[in-house]
């Protein structure tokens, strides 16, 4: 049996190349992308503490994180096509009216 | 054993080659074999269900998703080479996953892990906890999935 500490560190890689992601992209679908991954990294650590703990809660939670993610990825991709048909580019750096 | 670290080690990659790739296409078929890989990590974990969820609703609903937006929009448009943020980038990575490596390698964790029973995982008892622990959850996350619809109805809907 894998330790669980080998699941926990893959699950921390993944969320630090989503980070990533989301900071050097300028690309907003990438970014959106870049979310998902972060969100299946913490899915990953919810199922192996469930496994290694003995619980079924931590399924249970995934099953909400999976809820919430696809409702963000429904909303996030109409406001990129509505920004879009706006501005004609992808580039969050173009998107600054509410800069200071 | 063999097996988690060639999982891990595609996943690694394939998520690399998400953030990496230039092509926005190539970016969402990296995405949906990371998301596959993360499937059969849950398969291993004893939650056959979970996995089967996350193949259905990722690679089944969102990827497709993805990929008709970037059809929709300007596919072969690539972004433009900009070095700005790289450091700041590699900066924040490296922060980041040192310090999640070295709070998790810090503990000791459980030695021997929990002896998984027959029904553990099965989706009869994944049931039995979402319909009596967490029915008020699971509520609220039907109503947040229909403001989610009526939201992205009226953001993409042309001229208003």
């Amino acid at each position: 049996m894998v330790p669980l500490n080998h699941y926990l560190i893959l699950s921390a890689a993944i969320f630090a190349i989503g980070v990533v992601g989301v900071v050097i992209r300028r690309n907003l679908i990438v970014v959106l992308m870049s979310i998902e991954l972060m969100l299946n990294a913490v899915n990953l650590t919810f199922i192996a503490f469930s496994r290694f703990l003995g619980s079924m809660e931590g399924q249970v939670i995934v099953f909400f994180v999976m809820a919430v993610a696809a409702a963000e990825a429904v909303v996030g991709l109409a406001i990129i096509i509505s920004v879009f048909r706006h501005r004609q580019s992808l580039d969050p750096q173009e998107m600054q009216l509410l800069k200071w | 054993m063999i097996i988690f670290y060639t999982l891990a080690a595609l996943l690694v990659l394939s998520s690399l080659m998400v953030v990496f790739q230039r092509n926005v296409v190539h970016c969402a078929m990296a995405l949906v074999a990371a998301l596959f890989l993360i499937a059969i990590l849950f398969v291993t974990l004893q939650a056959p269900m979970v996995g089967v969820l996350q193949i259905l609703v990722y690679a089944g609903a969102i990827m497709v998703l993805f990929l008709f937006v970037i059809m929709l929009l300007n596919p072969t448009s690539l972004e433009p080479r900009r070095g700005l943020w790289w450091g700041f980038g590699t900066v924040v990575a490296l922060l980041l996953g040192g310090a999640l490596a070295a709070l998790v390698s810090h503990d000791e964790a459980p030695a021997d892990p929990f002896t998984a029973t027959e029904l553990f995982g099965a989706p009869e008892s994944l049931a039995k906890s979402l319909f009596t622990d967490f029915v008020l959850p699971f509520e609220i996350a039907s109503v947040l999935l229909l403001i989610a619809i009526v939201g992205a109805v009226v953001l993409a809907k042309r001229g208003n």
